[in-house]
């Protein structure tokens, strides 16, 4: 029971603090509604498959909410049904970098001398090789056509600003008082850093988390529009391709067809970069002891 | 610099160490440690590339070879030969010989043949297309930041006015829509839905007869051409400039200096643009390094939208097509000019901040 009450505890205080900020709580639901919609949404709606020659091009109407596309189907089903997996690989690309940047960013901190010398030398050279290109030309080579694959592809080449900005953040957080006590205290590496730093980084890390996701939409959907990524078809990229290479960009009545997934795209990443705001209150420390 | 108090100073020394010194003086300069930096960077890259192309399972020569084999009926010695000739790599040699080639072939700036386009080599392709990415992002990059920079300005001088917050609601929805998809807005919206720009005329880098020169007629038909791919680069990078600076603006204002230069009775825009415009300014061009990569690396998508002919839709077309060594070249080049832009900025830096002397 005390657990549960805990975890409500937790809950409503997190939700309290990110009220805090008007324009941020507003992304926060946006960007849940998007991930309640597009994981559990295709379950409620049926993804419309079938052609109907009379209803090419519709504008939206109460029965199809955001029209219909080249083959009369219904625009809506597919972009409840194309967002699971964008923000699937977006999730495994973000969660991969983030864990890179925070081991190894505090790691150099930590060891310093030549260990950070070697990690931060690195580091640098991969920041300075622009990685669109460099996916687009790996694609070439290698077959991403699995989703998890394609996920930590883009996790291994996004990590290296945020590992700099751990490092410094850690670098100035191990000099700070409570530390020198945890030390002082002979509390033991395992403490200090995941009872005095990470908290104390959390903020930072939870808003790097999201910021990656929208890295990763951002280069997953470049790729799709390249032809590189052979995926599933309904899938907010590959519906903005199809539009793009069939041409549907040029023509008046396919307006729909190709705004629809790009506002869906374009809105879940505002609402997520909003949302970061709320989440630096959130997973601050010392407002949580205030609040 | 330090160090150099540090050198021998033993009667038989006095010669060396004078001369040592001067070595670890070069040794410790900033621009000399930066230019190395650099160049062991394209060498990095440049070695990555290779091992990717010789080592990989199923790596571009294998591929080629198997290509060549099931279209031209070719036996497998003689695909293997045209491969090599290709690639510019001589295949029986041990692979720590084919390495050191493939470097001095760089070097020479010898980058291998296009696939698709028998008989043209990269290095022409590169020097043909190259200058229109360079042209058109450059363009777009110092107009996004100029503006960006003022306008922040402006934000921070009447923030929480009307101005401040419809500037700022714009800037956070341009810099959250990624630049590509922007690119196909404005094509449906301007040139499709609203019909105001001739897309069709507007595609590629000059208008048939029009030849380069230094005349008005080329330069315009040159920024009709680059047009929309700058006011792309522009809108989507202009945002973070904006908030960057106000941020930053705000910061500098509460400085003691800006309080001091107000007290001594200075004219309010000299303030403005000597005193906080200045200071406030510097900390950004940290972030146009980052910038100048992000926007090369985009480039390349926000070309084949518009079909302007750089650099980028080149290496589209050439991932389309599977054409190695041209993959290879213009990748190549891309990193190389972003190593080369953040070399630059790293300089312009030091130029700009006189607290900061290098050397």
């Amino acid at each position: 029971m005390g657990v549960i009450r805990g975890l409500f505890h937790w809950v409503g205080t997190t939700l309290k603090l990110m009220t805090y900020n008007k324009v941020g709580f507003v992304g926060f639901l946006v960007t849940a509604a998007i991930l309640i919609i597009s994981l559990i949404g295709p379950f409620f709606i049926p993804l419309d498959t079938k052609t109907k020659l009379d209803k090419i091009y519709q504008p939206p109407s109460a029965e199809h909410w955001f029209g219909t596309d080249h083959q009369g189907r219904d625009i809506f089903s597919q972009i409840v049904h194309g967002g699971k997996d964008v923000i699937y690989v977006a999730a495994v690309a973000a969660f991969l970098s983030t864990f890179i940047a925070v081991t190894f960013g505090t790691l150099s901190a930590f060891a310093g001398g030549a260990v950070d010398s070697v990690i931060m030398g690195f580091t640098d050279i991969i920041l300075t090789i622009p990685q669109f290109p460099l996916l687009a030309v790996l694609a070439a080579f290698i077959k991403l056509d699995n989703l998890t694959l394609l996920g930590a592809f883009l996790g291994l080449l996004s990590w290296p600003a945020l590992l700099r900005a751990v490092r410094s953040q850690a670098l100035s957080l191990k000099e700070r008082d409570f530390v020198e006590a945890a030390r002082a205290l002979d509390l033991g590496a395992g403490h200090i850093i995941f009872r005095e730093l990470v908290p104390n980084m959390m903020t930072y890390i939870v808003i790097s988390f999201t910021l990656a996701m929208t890295a990763a939409v951002y280069t997953q959907v470049g790729l799709v529009l390249l032809g590189l990524v052979p995926v599933s078809s309904s899938n907010w990229g590959v519906m903005i391709s199809l539009a793009w290479t069939q041409g549907a960009i040029f023509f008046r009545d396919a307006m729909w067809r190709i705004m629809m997934p790009i506002l869906a795209i374009a809105v879940f990443q505002l609402s997520v970069i909003t949302m970061t705001r709320s989440l630096e209150l959130a997973f601050n420390p010392r407002l949580r002891t205030m609040a | 610099m330090s160090t150099s108090t540090l050198a021998p100073q033993s009667p038989g020394g006095v010669r060396t160490g004078a001369s040592a010194a001067r070595v670890r003086r070069i040794v410790d300069n900033f621009y000399v440690r930066r230019v190395a930096k650099a160049l062991f960077t394209v060498w990095v890259v440049s070695t990555i590339i290779f091992f990717l192309i010789r080592l990989l399972p199923g790596n571009p020569i294998e591929q080629y070879i198997a290509r060549l084999i099931e279209t031209q009926g070719m036996d497998y010695e003689n695909a293997r030969m045209q491969a090599a000739a290709l690639f510019a790599i001589d295949l029986d040699a041990p692979l720590w010989k084919q390495y050191l080639d493939y470097l001095l072939n760089l070097l020479r700036g010898n980058l291998g043949v296009s696939i698709t386009s028998p008989g043209t080599t990269v290095t022409s392709i590169i020097a043909r297309f190259l200058p229109w990415t360079i042209f058109s992002v450059g363009i777009g990059l110092i107009l996004s930041f100029t503006i960006g920079i003022l306008l922040g300005l402006m934000m921070a001088y009447r923030r929480d006015g009307l101005l401040d917050h419809a500037l700022t609601v714009f800037a956070s929805v341009v810099s959250s829509v990624p630049n590509y998809l922007l690119g196909i807005l404005l094509v449906v919206w301007l040139g499709v839905q609203w019909k105001v720009l001739p897309i069709a005329q507007m595609r590629g880098t000059l208008s048939p007869g029009v030849t380069p020169s230094f005349t008005f007629a080329f330069l315009y038909d040159a920024l009709f051409h680059a047009f929309l791919p700058i006011v792309t680069y522009v809108l989507t990078t202009v945002g973070n400039w904006m908030l960057s600076m106000k941020g930053s603006t705000i910061g500098t204002l509460g400085e003691d200096f800006v309080t001091v230069a107000r007290a001594r009775g200075l004219k309010d825009w000299r303030i403005t643009t000597a005193y906080v415009g200045r200071n406030a300014a510097l900390p950004l061009f940290t972030q146009l390094t980052i910038a100048i990569g992000f926007v090369v690396g985009g480039s390349f998508l926000i070309e084949t939208i518009f079909q302007y002919q750089g650099i980028g839709f080149v290496l589209s077309g050439a991932i389309a097509a599977r054409d190695y060594p041209v993959m290879q070249g213009v990748f190549l080049i891309i990193t190389m000019s972003v190593i080369f832009a953040n070399l630059l900025a790293d300089f312009l830096y030091g130029w700009l901040d006189p607290r900061i002397k290098i050397g």
